[in-house]
């Protein structure tokens, strides 16, 4: 019982963390039509600048800062570097994104080193926030899922009640329309994407010291975020939170349970040798094979669900 | 008698809002059809339910007595319906011969086979020499469709429309954009390729629907009006008040 | 309505001139460079070539991003060495044919997967590729009975039946099979760029909806052709296993898809000569430029941003804009433009890679003390004047790059117009 309650609010605060990295994907991807594939690199620099400005200021000083420089560096990147390929169609956009991940990867390696970094949980936030059957429920998790609330409530309310968001909705489907009537689109653009790269900077904040910190988180976890992009519904915000505590709450059981096929057999009597075919796949064991999980429900989605669980259009 | 087109209660809603309310009209072989409606009265949706985009939400759509509903364009495409769109649609980076070519592989048997040299196919080349010279575009044989003049790409997007041999064709708004002069040879050019064929157009210019159709079909809010030759339709007063008004006014004061 | 008269199809000079002048090139280009390394990266560049086309039916040809391509190559090199090691083993089945056993091998996963795969277009199809990528790249690491693990999975290319007492042992012999393969492999891609399929495909890049109204369905389209994209990428995995004799997961990772999109796209998607550019950027970057400084990727990653950002056609396409102006006459205005936007892009380029160098020496090799050498001079990398003068060049070199890059576009722009000119006075003889 502890273990199904423990792990499964592990499963959701992992699946808010995917969801404050897609979010951010999507709503770029909604807006302006653009898939980021540096997005998960601008999860690592908002943890890296974390950590750096923890060391100077203090984790609540960085959790306001770091965001805001990542926004920057986004809305940079989006005003001088993207800009000038969108006319050359959505696949130039995809790959000009594909270098800007290799070099913010270089960079970061440059500036902080090939190996991990000691970015930690502040004392403040460290320690458990309820005991549940025996088991710790830390309280830096629920810091995480309160963060990801907070952000969630926020982007709707923007998009929804704010005649900003109301703009860069009509900005996605008619950019002439709405630069005709006044509106600066290229600015909402710069917007959108540099505060889609924020959200991803924020969860690299908060993500940063719960996980390890180092040059290929981005790598590992981009896979992810795109798969819960894809089975969401390429632009649906709602898909993609669905999507995302789907997969943590998937990923984070999984791991943890070390039965196999082979182990199930057994227990009904039936004992696998060595030289029983397809052996290497009876062993496998729910731990080993929780990496591809989501890749996996990628597949099944693609074949029985193309749209995506929640998928409005065809991308 | 089996009709060429035939719409059965046609219905579709997206969502809450209905766009097509119940159409209802049965195309003979070989007539031409103008469209005519207000914006937004639905009819390209009535084009896209018809060349298999959307699905209708009820009614039926039937090709030559076939039912098309739910199947996907290319299968439409190949029980002999071909349509062209009002945004041209065109192949940009291959040449105008190519871009012909293309639409007279299928029809001519030749399935995905990498086997066989495009240049070995005599028929399929022969045939689009053919409708290179039927629209006018053979001085441009090895021009990329790109860098042709808008009205050349009209008239090339025509070519691929008719390259198949289908015989209900339909045209989405075929002039729009064009000059009074473009537009005039345009339809004389729609006129010689389509010989036979049944030939559904949507069109806002008056004088071209009048002098290129045999009926006329007025929508106006997802419903028929009038399916009717064009005196009858002038004539008709729910038409006149929902729609022509001014229009009919100014082609009588032109002398039509 | 067929013509009963003899049509007279005259006989391609232009095109056969080229393909024996690639065969020629490909037979001496061993005898021109004959060290090892030469060798050793004469033949990793036939495989690079191989690969590269066959990435580029789904990039140039079909509009088709693929972020997995590395898992066909990779499938088909790990069922070349398992085939190779059975032939150790005592299989009837030459050396020389065991590439085309990996050719298979990857068209069997691609009509596995590939249904799947191209249900989609554009993004998506991007993203499931990437997805099916890291699904094949994790699994490898699951099954280490296929993919040996840590240690990947070796074999010896000297094995079974030696015709005409070719061993392949040494690698000038594996260079000659290579080039055979090389040859026929690109024979065969060009061709198929020639037959109804290519040309759907073509079609389907340009305007899928359009397509399928002539008849087609743009997902058969697309699936046959990623099937045939895999089979020619499964024959360069087989030539890469007994090229190094070891196959790792390494080579089904996406990293190294990655790598095979970078260098087709730098190469040049929209020629059909241009990933044989990028196969041969790769492996020079791989081998030369990996060993001539350690920020090579910073590089590799900043030319392909500004490749995109200002020659979306890459080299290829450069190459050939030269080649019209220079067909029309005007090339001989343009080479002092060219050599003063050569020299002052060289001297950015040499203000801008000191300070790199500096940053990377101070990150890595900081143990070896504040200085390094860089072309000939010394810098130190804790030093204010190294820093000062190295921005001071590159600050200048970027001013002059401007002014001269400003004369070199009226210039060019001049041309062109000279060129639409006369191109209009042809076709309306």
């Amino acid at each position: 019982m502890e273990f199904y309650t423990i792990s499964l609010l592990n499963g959701i605060s992992y699946g808010m963390l995917l969801f404050m990295l897609s979010s951010g994907l999507t709503l770029i991807f909604s807006m302006m039509g653009v898939l980021n594939f540096a997005h998960a690199s601008f999860y690592m620099l908002g943890a890296y600048f974390a950590y750096t400005v923890t060391s100077l200021l203090g984790f609540w000083a960085a959790l306001l800062v770091a965001p805001v420089l990542v926004g920057l560096v986004g809305a940079g990147f989006e005003k001088y570097f993207l800009r000038r390929v969108h006319k050359f169609g959505h696949v130039p956009e995809l790959l000009i994104t594909f270098g800007l991940s290799y070099i913010i990867l270089e960079l970061v390696q440059l500036v902080w080193g090939r190996s991990s970094v000691d970015y930690r949980v502040p004392v403040a936030l460290d320690g458990p926030l309820f005991t549940l059957f025996g088991t710790q429920f830390p309280i830096y998790r629920g810091f995480m899922m309160g963060v990801a609330l907070l952000m969630l409530i926020a982007i709707w309310l923007l998009l929804t009640r704010t005649r900003i968001g109301l703009v860069i909705q009509a900005a996605l489907t008619h950019p002439e329309m709405v630069e005709a009537l006044g509106h600066n689109v290229p600015r909402v653009f710069m917007l959108v994407f540099g505060g889609g790269c924020a959200l991803a900077g924020l969860a690299g904040v908060i993500g940063g010291n719960a996980y390890v910190t180092e040059p290929s988180m981005a790598f590992s976890v981009g896979g992810v975020i795109f798969v819960v992009a894809v089975v969401g519904g390429m632009g649906s915000l709602a898909g993609a939170f669905l999507a995302s505590l789907l997969i943590g709450v998937l990923q984070t059981f999984a791991v943890a349970i070390d039965a196999s096929l082979m182990s199930a057999l057994q227990t009904v009597g039936v004992t696998l040798t060595p030289e029983t075919f397809g052996y290497a796949l009876w062993k496998l064991k729910l731990s080993q094979v929780a990496p591809i999980l989501p890749y996996l429900f990628l597949v099944l989605i693609l074949i029985f669900r193309p749209k995506g669980l929640l998928g409005t259009r065809e991308g | 008698m089996t009709f060429a087109l035939e719409l059965k209660d046609l219905r579709k809603s997206f969502g809450k809002t209905a766009i097509i309310r119940g159409i209802n009209l049965a195309v003979p072989q070989g007539e031409r059809v103008g469209i005519i409606g207000p914006n937004g009265a639905g009819k390209s949706t009535l084009f896209n339910l018809i060349s298999g985009r959307f699905e209708p939400t009820s009614g039926d759509v039937l090709l030559n007595g076939q039912r098309l509903n739910g199947k996907k364009p290319f299968e439409i495409n190949r029980m002999g319906l071909s349509r062209s769109f009002q945004i041209t649609n065109i192949f940009p980076k291959l040449s105008v011969f190519e871009n012909l070519r293309c639409g007279v592989l299928w029809s001519l048997g030749y399935r995905y086979t990498f086997l066989k040299f495009l240049a070995d196919l005599d028929d399929a080349n022969e045939r689009a020499d053919e409708l290179m010279k039927m629209v006018k575009l053979d001085k441009k044989r090895d021009v990329l469709a790109v860098n042709l003049t808008y009205a050349e790409q009209r008239a090339l997007e025509i070519g691929i429309t008719i390259a198949g041999g289908a015989n209900v064709i339909l045209l989405d708004e075929p002039t729009a954009g064009m000059s009074k002069s473009e537009t005039s040879r345009f339809i004389k050019l729609i006129k010689e390729v389509t010989v036979g064929k049944t030939l559904l157009t949507v069109e806002h210019d008056m004088g071209v629907v009048f002098g290129l159709a045999d009926k006329i079909a007025v929508v106006v809010y997802g419903e028929l009006l009038a399916y009717d030759t064009p005196e009858a339709v002038r004539a008709n007063a729910l038409v006149q008040e929902a729609y022509l008004g001014s229009s009919v006014a100014d082609l009588q004061a032109q002398g039509h | 309505m067929s013509s009963q008269v003899y049509q007279f199809k005259p006989f391609n000079v232009g095109r056969v001139v080229v393909w024996t002048l690639f065969a020629l090139v490909l037979l001496t280009a061993p005898l021109l460079f004959t060290s090892s390394l030469s060798q050793t990266m004469l033949s990793q560049m036939g495989i690079a070539i191989i690969v590269c086309l066959s990435y580029n039916i789904l990039l140039g040809q079909g509009g088709m991003l693929s972020f997995g391509h590395a898992v066909y190559s990779g499938m088909g090199s790990f069922l070349a060495i398992h085939t190779l090691n059975q032939v150790s083993g005592g299989w009837p089945l030459p050396v020389s044919l065991v590439p085309i056993a990996g050719g298979l091998a990857s068209m069997a996963v691609a009509i596995l997967l590939g249904w799947v795969t191209t249900k989609k277009a554009a993004t998506p199809f991007a993203m499931i590729t990437l997805g099916i990528g890291e699904l094949v790249w994790a699994m490898s690491l699951m099954f280490p009975e296929f993919f040996g693990g840590e240690g990947g999975v070796s074999g010896n290319r000297v094995a079974g039946a030696k015709t005409f007492g070719i061993t392949y042992g040494p690698q000038i012999e594996l260079y000659y099979l290579i080039a055979v393969y090389t040859f026929v492999c690109t024979g065969l891609m060009f061709a198929f760029t020639r037959t109804p399929l290519g040309r759907m495909l073509n079609a389907v890049r340009d305007n899928p909806e359009r397509v399928e109204f002539v008849g087609y369905d743009t997902q058969k389209v697309r699936y046959i052709a990623f099937i045939i994209a895999a089979f020619f990428s499964g024959i360069s995995g087989g030539l890469a296993a007994l090229n190094f004799e070891i196959v790792t997961s390494e080579v089904v990772s996406g990293y190294r898809s990655g790598a095979y999109l970078l260098f087709t796209f730098l190469g040049g998607a929209t020629f059909f000569f241009g990933p044989i550019l990028g196969g041969i950027l790769m492996v020079l970057a791989f081998v030369l430029l990996s060993e001539f400084t350690k920020a090579w990727l910073l590089y590799l990653g900043l030319v392909f941003l500004f490749m995109v950002m200002y020659a979306p056609g890459g080299v290829a396409s450069l190459l050939m804009m030269n080649l019209r102006v220079a067909k029309f006459g005007h090339l001989r205005k343009l080479w002092v433009s060219y050599l003063a936007l050569g020299l002052t892009a060289l001297v950015v380029l040499m203000g801008a890679a000191a300070m790199i160098e500096m940053l990377y020496h101070l990150q890595l090799n900081a143990a070896l003390g504040p200085e390094l050498s860089f072309l000939g001079a010394t810098l130190n990398s804790k030093g204010l004047n190294s820093w000062f003068g190295s921005a001071f060049v590159m600050l200048t070199g970027l001013g002059l790059f401007e002014v001269c890059r400003r004369q070199f576009a009226r210039e060019w722009g001049q041309i062109q117009e000279s060129i639409e000119k006369e191109i209009k006075r042809m076709e309306s003889l």
